[in-house]
């Protein structure tokens, strides 16, 4: 078989950190290939290059489809060609048909007026083509995520697609929508159309992949050929996780206390579809001194579990019960949480974290400005002397504490909301991808101040998608997955491919419901 | 923390000198247009009578402005505030004229009102998530249609004197005989800017004892300088027309008041908070709905207020009053440097802002430019004013 598209010694970096290394990966015209590895290993990295989303000259290498360098501008230019992405989240707009949304770049038209039967007829066609059996005229809001996903894959068949790629397909889908769409794929093989399949679940890529390459760090570590060697789980995960983790953690000596905080029978219900369990009954402890490590894959449940215990500030009918030093607490406001010594440091510190237009002065005191004002009256000076007590002791490196927040680097940026709230003086820490989106040596630093927050006695809790970071910085390791914890290592007996085994072992016998997702 | 050791940043002087640019950019502008008037009516502009009519003809733009700032810097904005204002002088005239009932009281119930109508939206606003510019258009629609209805189309009035005398009344002279001159009026203002220039000379010292870098000594005397002069100035404009107007005395009051709210207290660094980002405001621990609902209901008072003072001025509650307020208020703000994107915006700002506007009224008026012409010229310089704020944001 000829190769349909060939990507040689690509690399690329962001502000310094390395997100691809001289990746070589081809698929040959025709075949389903399935790209695995961690998140963060680069796997959406290597995708936008192949699409064009970061354009030629933004990184090293070479792409080569149908024979040919090619070298894109943006997306529309690999579209041209065939190579059609369908992105983790969809770019379906809600209130429009299915119609519309298929035929939105693109309607067939006369005189710039959209040919109505054309869409119509052309729509039917492609949707039967996906097996759906919906009208054209449905709007996609009214169609569940699987149909939807399956809307995507009609229009990209609209666009006479070569090489579809999918990214984490299934993550919201139920167990027959994924079965069908993986149906889908093999039927688009028998067409001659390849695909690169980007998965977390393994078995689902053992059912239909060609070939499977495992990516790491940014680099290809392992290339299997399923027709030519079976596929064993235990190689993949092995590969996806091995690695040096000397030298990237601060040493640690742990003094672990009695406990700080505890919670039982914790269950949390979403928002929007208030039936569905979101978290279910969870039993949760963290000690003095003690660093916890909540492992688990996007969308297993963390950061919604975190965000509920915090003043109830995600989740509906909200249930359980929680101590803080032995005494049990009333979590119902975010107030009431800060006041019990709870502080949460959000996933997105942009969205949820800082005011960007405002100083870095203001944002440490914002969740504590009782403590530098009396009577309601902020008292400037304290202010600023804290604040730049914070700064000196955190190492934020701005101009002054009167800088834009938005001017910082992401890890600067961090320490200003760690600092908030450390401000609050609280007894348990809830970190939330503490180091997401920060180069090397900021990394460091957060690691070295969660051991100077464990040290002062205080309970830190380290929810983390990056694996080797939980095992460099935790005593011990909870495993998430779909809403409870299935599985807890002490950090001597964690590795990394036991906890992916415990991940993996129960996305194969949970059954997955209907969507998921933080409510945006 | 508590460690006195600490080294506290120098702020950057080319970082100090800019940000005191932008601020003093919008008072420059005010000067210029001043200045500009004042040569083109041949000194008419700052006669002391028309000063004095400046000044009361802009009071309730002020008076709202300070209000609508808050709404604005949450993210919000209120459409209804002309017509509140009409309502409100609607039922002062009613319960007053109509029903001879005494003038403190119906003062009071009047701002009641005003501020019940702040809640009533506010709650939507915050409670139910409605976009703030859907409820208060409703609000200037329900309320315009309410003082119709309670006028029955009619103007009513005249108001008791002593009601009157919020808007034409002037401070009580304390030294009668000087002439034209009223010596009550300049003592105040002297004593105004004697307050400010110490108060400023103090906290600057303070700031100084605790190592924190302040302005340049020289740049410090030169501001207060001029400060002192320009207010002592206008106080002496001002006392040789019949001295202080009652109605400037409750703005100065009230700008202060809303000065230092905003500036100065956990309150107001809270309202920032929440035009900044209000789901980071709200994972702080910061009320944020019920902060919104306040600024509504605030707003509501400062409407009535605004409402009260325009019917003592005119004497007479007419089912028009107040029609087209919320667009000189609106603008007075953005003017003034407000954001619409929330979470920027200041008092001083927004007062410059509507003594622009209200200078630009006066002033073309004295031309004899027609109203046609001043609105197009106004909405010119609001949209400039704005670019220009843009412009600078994004450099």
């Amino acid at each position: 078989m000829t190769a349909i598209l060939e990507m040689r010694g690509v690399s690329k970096s962001f502000a310094g950190v390395q997100a691809l290394r001289d990746v070589n990966f081809a698929v040959e015209a025709g075949r389903i290939h399935a790209l695995v590895g961690e998140n963060g290993a680069g796997k959406s990295t290597l995708m936008k290059v192949l699409s064009g989303v970061y354009p030629y000259g933004d990184y090293e290498g070479s792409i080569i489809f149908d024979g040919e360098e090619r070298r894109f501008r943006d997306v529309n230019d690999s579209e041209a060609l065939g190579i059609i992405i369908i992105h983790q989240e969809l770019a379906l707009i809600p209130l429009m048909s299915i119609a519309e949304n298929i035929f939105l770049s693109h309607p067939p038209s006369r005189f710039g007026v959209i040919d109505r039967d054309t869409v119509y007829r052309r729509t039917q066609e492609l949707l039967a083509q996906v097996g759906l059996t919906e009208m054209p005229d449905t709007l996609v809001t009214d169609l569940g995520v699987g149909k939807q996903q399956l809307v995507e894959i009609a229009k990209a068949l609209s666009k006479r697609v070569r090489l579809l790629i999918l990214d984490e397909p299934t993550a919201s889908l139920n167990e027959h929508d994924s079965a069908a769409l993986l149906d889908r794929l093999l039927a688009f093989r028998a067409q001659g159309i390849a695909s690169i399949l980007i998965s977390h679940k393994l078995s689902e890529v053992a059912r239909v992949a060609d070939r499977i390459t495992v990516l790491r760090d940014g680099r290809t570590v392992d290339s299997i050929d399923c027709r030519a060697e079976p596929v064993e789980e235990d190689r993949i995960i092995r590969s996806m996780v091995d690695r040096d983790l000397a030298h990237r953690f601060p040493e640690r000596a742990a003094t672990i206390g009695e406990p700080v905080f505890s919670v039982q029978n914790w269950t949390v219900h979403h928002p929007q579809h208030r039936e569905r369990q979101v978290i279910k009954g969870v039993n949760f402890e963290v000690r003095r001194g003690e660093v916890v490590g909540i492992a688990g894959l996007m969308g297993a449940g963390r950061t919604e579990f975190a965000m509920s215990l915090f003043g109830h500030a995600w989740g509906e009918r909200i249930s359980g019960r929680v101590w803080i030093d032995g005494k049990e607490v009333n979590l119902s406001s975010v107030a009431a949480a800060i006041d019990a010594g709870l502080a949460y440091v959000t996933e997105d510190r942009k969205e949820l974290g800082l005011i960007l237009d405002s100083d870095v002065r203001k944002n440490i005191t914002l969740a504590s400005l009782g403590r530098v004002a009396k009577q309601g009256v902020i008292d400037d000076i304290s202010e600023l002397r804290v604040a730049s007590d914070y700064r000196n002791r955190m190492r934020i490196r701005c101009s002054d504490v009167y800088q834009e927040t938005g001017q910082l680097s992401g890890g600067n940026q961090q320490k200003v909301v760690l600092s908030k709230w450390l401000m609050t003086d609280p007894k348990v820490l809830f970190l939330d991808e503490p180091t997401r989106g920060i180069d090397v040596g900021a990394k460091y630093e957060i690691y070295c101040i969660i051991n100077e927050l464990a040290e002062a006695g205080k309970g830190v809790v380290m929810i983390s998608s990056e694996m080797p970071e939980l095992l460099g910085v935790c005593d011990r390791i909870c495993v998430m997955n779909d809403g409870a914890f299935v599985g807890e290592f002490a950090a001597t007996e964690a590795t990394q491919e036991r906890i992916m085994r415990a991940i993996m072992r129960n996305k194969s016998v949970a059954k997955k419901e209907l969507e998921g997702g933080l409510q945006r | 923390m508590t460690d006195k050791t600490v080294t506290l940043p120098k702020p950057s002087h080319t970082g100090f000198i800019k940000n005191n640019l932008r601020n003093y950019g919008m008072l420059l502008s005010l000067f210029a247009i001043m200045l500009f008037f004042q040569i083109m009516t041949d000194g008419t502009l700052l006669q002391p009578l028309n000063l004095t009519n400046l000044v009361l003809q802009n009071s309730y733009i002020v008076i709202m402005a300070l209000g609508m700032l808050l709404i604005i810097v949450t993210g919000h904005i209120d459409l209804s505030v002309g017509s509140v204002a009409g309502f409100v002088g609607a039922v002062a005239a009613v319960l007053m004229v109509r029903y001879q009932i005494d003038y403190p009281v119906a003062f009071i119930a009047c701002l009641l009102v005003g501020a019940l109508i702040g809640a009533a939206q506010g709650y939507w606003v915050a409670y139910f998530k409605i976009p703030s510019f859907i409820v208060t258009l409703a609000g200037m629609l329900v309320f315009k249609g309410l003082a119709l209805a309670i006028l029955a189309g009619q103007s009513v009035g005249p108001f008791p004197p002593t009601f009157q005398k919020l808007s034409s009344g002037f401070i009580p002279e304390l030294f009668p005989g000087a002439g034209t001159l009223y010596p009550t009026s300049l003592l105040i203002g002297a004593a105004l800017a004697v307050a400010l220039v110490y108060t400023s000379a103090k906290s600057r010292a303070r700031q100084a004892s605790h190592g924190i870098e302040v302005e340049p000594f020289a740049f410090f005397v030169a501001k207060s300088a001029v400060l002192f002069a320009v207010i002592v100035f206008f106080a002496g404009l001002i006392a040789s027309h019949r001295g202080l107007p009652n109605v400037l005395v409750i703005m100065t009051a009230l700008i202060a008041l809303y000065g230092f709210v905003t500036t100065r207290t956990v309150i107001g660094r809270h309202i920032y908070a929440i035009g900044g980002n209000a789901r980071a405001a709200s994972l702080s621990g910061i009320k944020t709905e019920r902060l919104t609902f306040l600024t509504f209901v605030n707003m509501g008072v400062l409407a009535a207020l605004a409402g009260l003072v325009f019917a003592a001025r005119l004497n007479t509650a007419t089912p028009k009053a107040g029609a087209g307020f919320e667009l000189d208020v609106i603008a007075a703000c953005f003017i003034g440097g407000a954001s619409a994107y929330g979470g920027v915006g200041k008092v001083g700002g927004a007062v410059i802002g509507a003594m622009i506007m209200g200078v630009m009224n006066n002033g073309m008026s004295i031309l004899g430019i027609g109203i046609d012409y001043q609105q197009v010229i106004k909405g010119l310089v609001l949209l400039g004013a704005v670019c220009l704020d843009v412009y600078n944001q994004r450099r």
